[in-house]
């Protein structure tokens, strides 16, 4: 039964053939989810490992005993726990290649057991691109302290010093005389290692094991190699359990009635109005939160959209446009001016260059636009409260769930199911909250998804930009000083109360967390150098569906288009090649540089200024380059476009990109994010906003809010710069970044028409056209 | 509340529902079918899809009452992970998708595309599955996925 919990002994026991026969999402998640959501395919006995009893210290694991991050079945099937969760970029899968190579045991005897709260120590969100940097270190470190406490064992057992053994898939033997084995299964299966390892810090930043010896990459075999994914089989036949696919026993149906804008009081909801609906329990109204619940998931959504509710005028007003947003970015004053780089003087530099240059750019309002809207399910009984949840974040949506309903966190279960792609959307998850509060309302399981309306309504955004850049070059052209200051917002959702939260009255505690500082310029050296990300208030007293959050590169990805838009306005203007100019100012840091010149070579770079010489007829072509540092991941792009001069549609044909994010743990799945970093950046770039006036959003479904489809999809070429010697880096989106800038221009390249405002619609295009080329000149002086 | 019959895989179903729920509901909630999925309710993004009489059809927007007496096949009708049909292999063969979460309609497009079409140009395959939308990128890879899925070179 999807109630009960599985204790770590009956786990023990139960691994092993189970994990073989359906590979990843094995014996746990089948006797915790997908056998009991009636799923086809699972493995028979699997719920014979269900038990009753919770495992001792629930919900708390120590992360100093090993035994808390890692079991081994009797069989020698290894079970990792971990709170760092599947979001659809592979990271399981590359995680579990970490393991099996620690560990030498081969990579179909690894099972991630994940996101569940009870069972996993505290990794923090899923996010950022730091997991194979900062969770692979961790869970290699436990590895490599269960392969040493096992050669120990061994040891023991075979009679020789472990400096004399060597291990194979998981046999133990001694070196040159492979005849005296013994396997782990027989060392330790099915017991724990009750053994204690070093762990410092929390998060992102735990250290673990460090005084484990870990292998040397010069011996790797599995990290490096193109293992396939392990849960796409299940995707593409129906047979995996999404968030949205969880149902247990008894469950009811939820939807949410919000107010079309800002947050606002219920001041009546008329119960008549949806009187002729079956199947409908209850209308649950808690502070201002209003909310239906119904046997059936239409009798649900009917319920929800002919529920008539007179919602009070909201004593809180959002901007009625981009450009109002715009103005209030520009003067309004910092809470905080984060400063990445303050080198030399640039303002005194500007003031006695030969030539001097100033730009300002713009980044709208966008949507991370989930393909599923957001789902949970919640069971509230009393004060045990269990929640499956597609959070980045377990704990965190634990901790909120626990707030809301006045709980202790560790009477809260939250199970990780994966839900769409989120890009930074689920690590602050609304939907549990809406779940718990419905549950709890009417004393059953009750599964909530979010409509389309909702989620393109209520999503929290990534922040509006404005980002202004002035520059100075000596009399002898060089670039020698740059002044960058991005003004922007904070992520008002970070570390506070959800959306349901806020409508029972718990409120917003901080203005929000940073929205990043890098991207402005600091990958480049100059001899004067400032560059500022000024976070600018955006918390209201209510929540608005301007309401803000982390999104893909967040931040960067604006920054680094106002940035790399600006070298390239500087480049062309002295008439240098636009990627001998970068190169210029890399200063000979090895890996950007590197990576630039990789990217330039794939694409057939030829040197020469921008823009091309003007193209007869009407469509012009063009190319352009832009480089990216996001978390210490190094990318170049070269994006080449066609622009229609008649209609203003811009077509990105090929992005050529080279990654540099140290080892490479799996090469594939490491190029399918790229491609999907590409596809996505393009779409970002071309198509889109979130379009708002002071009555709410006005972009509610795909045909308002248009995203990239299968005939705009260009060519990609991706160059791999591998790094074994370093420890592996982020993927999962340091290669949006130079997607806007590159496309910028490239189609200045193509036309002479700079861009300084997203998303580069063919209106803008057009409009550029008919200023003619002085439009590039005209700010920059 | 009414009993509808339907026709899903090739076996014979009744519901007892509402009449006006859109067949995407009953699929999902009265016979257990994961492969149809919720994306917008709308008939815009695909995740919904199903076929109908040999046709790509958005079960979000069709009402279960129109099903009636029509063949459907979902995603669940084509293979499973132990024996899946040779367009689920080629998509695990290219890797192609990142969450998955759009691949029904992705499969169940091509799968149409393939049944009326079985040698299409590039072109072709991309006009087929334009109206399906994928929001993690991976339409290079489903492509890939289809071109090999029609030349047959699938190892299964």
């Amino acid at each position: 039964m999807e109630t009960k919990a599985i204790s770590r002994r009956q786990l023990l026991k139960g691994t092993g053939a189970l994990v073989v026969s359906f590979s990843f999402w094995g014996p746990v998640t089948q006797a915790l989810g997908q056998a009991a959501f009636g799923q086809a395919a699972r493995p028979s006995g699997a719920s014979a490992t269900a038990a009753t009893t919770m495992p001792s210290g629930a919900g708390d694991l120590d992360a100093t005993k090993l035994d808390s991050w890692l079991a081994i079945a009797p069989d020698g099937g290894v079970t990792i726990f971990t709170s760092k969760v599947e979001l659809g970029t592979g990271v399981e899968t590359a995680l579990a290649q970490m393991v099996a190579e620690e560990l030498d045991v081969p990579f179909e005897r690894v099972y991630m057991d994940v996101g569940d709260t009870d069972r996993t120590v505290d990794q923090a969100v899923t996010a950022g691109s730091r997991t194979l940097e900062r969770a692979g270190p961790q869970l290699r470190q436990a590895s490599a302290a269960a392969r040493q406490q096992l050669l120990k064992l061994a040891s023991d057992r075979l009679g020789v010093p472990a400096a004399d053994l060597t291990v194979n898939d998981g046999i133990v033997s001694i070196a040159g005389n492979p005849a005296k084995k013994i396997s782990y299964g027989d060392l330790i299966g099915g017991k724990q290692f009750e053994l204690k390892i070093t762990a410092t810090g929390t998060g992102w930043d735990m250290k673990i094991a460090p005084e484990a010896p870990a292998k040397n990459y010069k011996d790797y075999k599995i990290v490096g190699s193109s293992v396939a994914r392990v849960d796409l089989p299940a995707k593409f036949t129906g047979e995996f359990t999404y968030t949205q696919d969880v149902r247990v026993p008894g469950m009811l149906h939820g939807r949410v009635v919000r107010p079309p804008t800002v947050n606002s009081k219920p001041a009546s909801v008329d119960e008549a109005s949806i009187k002729d609906i079956p199947g409908v329990v209850k209308i649950v109204q808690e502070g201002n939160f209003v909310g239906v619940v119904a046997e059936t998931e239409w009798a649900a959504i009917r319920a929800s959209r002919a529920l008539k509710v007179n919602w009070s005028a909201p004593t809180t007003t959002i901007p009625a446009s981009t450009a109002e947003v715009d103005a209030y970015l520009k003067n309004t004053k910092s809470f905080r001016d984060q400063v990445a780089v303050n080198k030399g003087n640039p303002d005194l530099a500007i003031s006695q260059a030969a030539k001097t240059y100033e730009a300002t750019y713009h980044w709208p309002f966008q949507l991370h636009g989930m393909i599923a809207p957001s789902c949970a399910v919640a069971d509230v009984r009393g004060d045990k409260v269990t929640i499956w949840a597609g959070s980045q974040g377990p704990f965190p949506t634990r901790a909120r769930v626990a707030a809301l309903l006045g709980v202790p966190a560790t009477n809260v279960r939250v199970l990780y199911r994966e839900g769409s792609g989120c890009y930074g959307r689920l690590s602050t998850d609304d939907v549990p909250e809406d779940a718990a509060i419905m549950s709890r309302a009417v004393g059953k399981p009750v599964r909530v998804q979010w409509m389309r309306e909702d989620e393109h309504a209520w999503e929290p955004k990534g922040p509006q930009q404005l980002i202004s850049v002035r520059a100075g070059v000596d009399a002898q052209g060089k670039l020698v000083a740059w002044d960058y200051i991005d003004r922007s917002f904070p992520w008002t959702t970070s570390g506070t109360p959800l959306l349901a939260s806020q409508q029972l009255g718990i409120k917003a505690t901080g203005p929000g967390g940073p929205n990043g500082t890098g991207g402005g310029g600091d990958i480049y050296t100059f001899d004067h150098q400032k560059v500022v990300a000024a976070l600018i208030p955006w918390v209201q007293a209510d929540p608005t569906p301007l309401r803000t959050s982390n999104l893909r590169a967040p931040g960067e990805l604006a920054r680094t288009y106002a940035t790399e838009s600006f070298i390239d306005e500087i480049a062309s203007d002295l008439g240098a090649d636009p990627v001998q100019f970068r190169l210029r100012y890399l200063n000979n840091a090895v890996r950007p540089t590197e990576a630039l010149r990789a990217a330039a070579k794939q694409a057939q770079w030829k040197e020469r200024p921008s823009p091309a010489p003007a193209a007869s007829g009407s469509l012009a072509s063009g190319r352009g380059v832009a480089v990216a540092n996001r978390a210490n991941t190094i990318t170049a792009a070269v994006a080449e476009v066609e622009v229609n001069k008649t209609t203003g549609k811009v077509t990105v044909t090929r992005v050529t990109l080279a990654h540099d994010c140290g080892l490479i743990v799996n090469p594939d799945g490491l190029k399918n994010q790229i491609e999907g970093n590409i596809i996505q950046g393009v779409s970002r770039t071309l198509l889109e906003q979130v379009q708002f006036d002071a009555s709410g959003i006005k972009t509610l479904d795909w045909a308002s809010h248009p995203i990239i489809t299968y005939q705009d999809i260009p060519q990609i070429d991706i160059v791999l710069i591998n790094r074994p010697e370093m420890g592996p880096l982020g993927g999962g989106e340091p290669s949006i970044s130079p997607v806007p800038g590159a496309i910028a221009n490239a189609i200045f390249d193509a036309v002479g028409v700079r861009l300084r405002e997203i998303p580069f619609t063919p209106k803008r295009v057009l409009s550029g056209l008919q200023a003619g080329t002085l439009s590039s000149q005209n700010t920059v002086k | 509340m009414a009993q509808i019959s339907l026709t899903v895989n090739g076996k014979p179903r009744t519901v007892n529902t509402d009449p006006t729920t859109p067949l995407l509901y009953v699929l999902r909630d009265d016979l257990e079918l994961n492969g149809p999925r919720f994306g917008c309710g709308l008939a815009q993004c695909g995740a919904c899809t199903v076929i109908m009489e040999g046709k790509a059809a958005r079960s979000c927007s069709i009402a279960v009452s129109a099903a009636q007496n029509r063949k459907i096949t979902t995603l669940e009708g084509l293979g499973t992970v132990q024996h899946p049909h040779y367009l689920q292999t080629a998509f695990i063969e290219e890797q192609a998708a990142q969450c998955g979460y759009c691949m029904n309609g992705m499969i169940m497009t091509a799968k149409v595309l393939l049944d009326q079409n079985p040698n299409p140009s590039e072109p072709q395959i991309r006009r087929a599955l334009n109206a399906n939308l994928c929001r993690c990128g991976s339409h290079l890879r489903v492509i890939r996925a289809v071109q090999r899925a029609a030349r047959g070179k699938v190892s299964a």
